[in-house]
């Protein structure tokens, strides 16, 4: 089933002489279970892309559906509820709330969408464990590597029944065996069913996804076909 | 890669088979490289030639059936070529570079449509290496190092040709602008009244 589809969403900021196409004419649907890449240089519009497929911005033209749903007809508080419930964010500086520990970091959204304190830290603590953070769940931020700090993120964005999970560059400041196993943890949820869309600069981050969409100048110019097994890359039976 | 300095290191570990060779070098380099039978007794004959390994069992016999022992020499070989930097000083002529180059000076050539077919290729190319790191290579230390180095050399020249799109884009850009730029002023010419 689709979770996300943009329909020919143009994106313009300024006026007149000013005026900048952010996006133009972009079309792309995401499936659940797919992690979708979206690999651009910067300045192709990517950030953009992701902002208004995680309804924090609007279009200038075209439509967003979040679950079959279109987001432009929805009320500020639909979208809100929207946003807490059932998309997940993880941004390449992590984002996380230095005055809470990792477990609050994690069931935050839980309870902001009015779940009570204790199930709430329960389920947080559940994803912590499941990204092999359990004994960390009481530190705060500033004590936890860059690493552990990515994976707090990631569980905080998938925690609960979040159905779309939406990262900009979320290996952007780790080494590279880090950001691999950040790019591990995004397809286990994917695989466990969300649809996923990461947008990077990086190819062998972009190299994670199902489907690798290019972006340039705002516009989608090509994608990757379908991957065939591993075993295609193998010595051929001699 | 060289066949002859694998062989040896397979050796420096103990006495081995020809055939053991082959399949030892196979399963350690993840079997990304390939080897043929052929290809392991000419080494090994090359290498007993230079006195660098040495055998047992019959002269006649099957050369399956040939055991192979790394000597002195061997060892010195081996320990010297594991530290030598292999030459990369001259760059290689890659057919890729050359393709985007060319489309970058032919007129009515897309440079930048060109840039992109190579580049999709090869991101097809890195998922699909990376779908077998994600599958094989915590269980085998010498399959990940492969799998690695060809993801780092396929990454390397997605980035280069991020970097060629750039290049090509400002220098049409820069070209649009001076087709707009006005033509320069002639120098007046000097007018003498009477």
């Amino acid at each position: 089933m689709t979770v996300l589809e943009l329909r020919e969403v143009s994106k313009v900021y300024g006026d007149g002489p000013a005026e900048v196409h952010a996006l133009a004419d972009v079309s792309m649907t995401v499936d659940d279970g797919e992690l979708v890449a979206v690999m651009g240089p910067s300045g192709s519009g990517k950030s953009t892309l992701l902002t208004i497929a995680g309804t924090l911005e609007e279009p200038t033209r075209g439509q967003v559906l979040v679950g079959g749903a279109a987001v432009s007809g929805m009320s500020r508080n639909d979208r809100a509820r929207l946003r807490r419930r059932s998309i997940g964010y993880v941004f390449q500086d992590f984002n996380l709330l230095a005055g809470l520990t990792a477990a609050e970091n994690v069931s935050l959204p839980l309870e902001l969408d009015g779940m009570p304190g204790k199930p709430a830290r329960a389920a947080g603590l559940r994803a912590l464990e499941e990204l092999g953070l359990g004994e960390r769940a009481a530190s705060f931020p500033d004590e936890l590597s860059g690493g552990e700090r990515q994976r707090v993120a990631i569980a905080r964005a998938v925690v609960g029944e979040r159905r779309l999970l939406l990262a900009d560059e979320p290996s952007g400041a780790l080494d590279s065996a880090n950001g691999e196993a950040v790019m591990r943890l995004i397809r286990a949820a994917c695989h466990s069913g969300v649809g996923g869309v990461v947008v990077t600069h990086d190819a062998q981050l972009a190299s994670w996804a199902d489907r690798v969409v290019f972006l340039r100048d705002g516009r989608v110019v090509d994608q990757t076909a379908p991957i065939p097994g591993p075993e295609s890359l193998l010595a051929p039976e001699r | 890669m060289s066949i002859r300095h694998a062989l040896l290191a397979l050796l420096s570990e103990g006495p081995k088979y020809g055939l053991q060779l082959r399949q030892e070098f196979e399963a350690r380099t993840g079997e990304v490289w390939p080897l043929n039978v052929g290809q392991v007794y000419t080494t090994l004959q090359r290498l007993e030639r230079d006195s660098l390994v040495e055998s047992d069992g019959a002269e006649d016999g099957p050369q399956t059936q040939k055991g192979f022992r790394i000597t002195g020499d061997g060892e010195a070989e081996l320990a010297a070529w594991l530290l030598t930097p292999p030459d990369l000083s001259s760059p290689p002529r890659d057919e890729l570079v050359i393709k985007v180059l060319i489309a970058a000076q032919l007129p009515g050539v897309d440079a930048r449509q060109v840039a992109q077919a190579h580049r999709r290729y090869l991101v097809q190319l890195m998922q699909e290496w990376t779908r077998l790191k994600e599958y094989a290579a915590d269980r085998d230390l010498g399959f990940g190092l492969a799998v690695d180095a060809e993801l780092f050399r396929l990454d390397a020249v997605v980035r280069w040709l991020d970097a060629a799109d750039g290049r090509i884009k400002r220098a049409s850009l820069e070209r649009l602008d001076a087709d707009r730029a006005p033509l320069p002023k002639l120098p007046r010419k000097a007018v003498v009244r009477p």
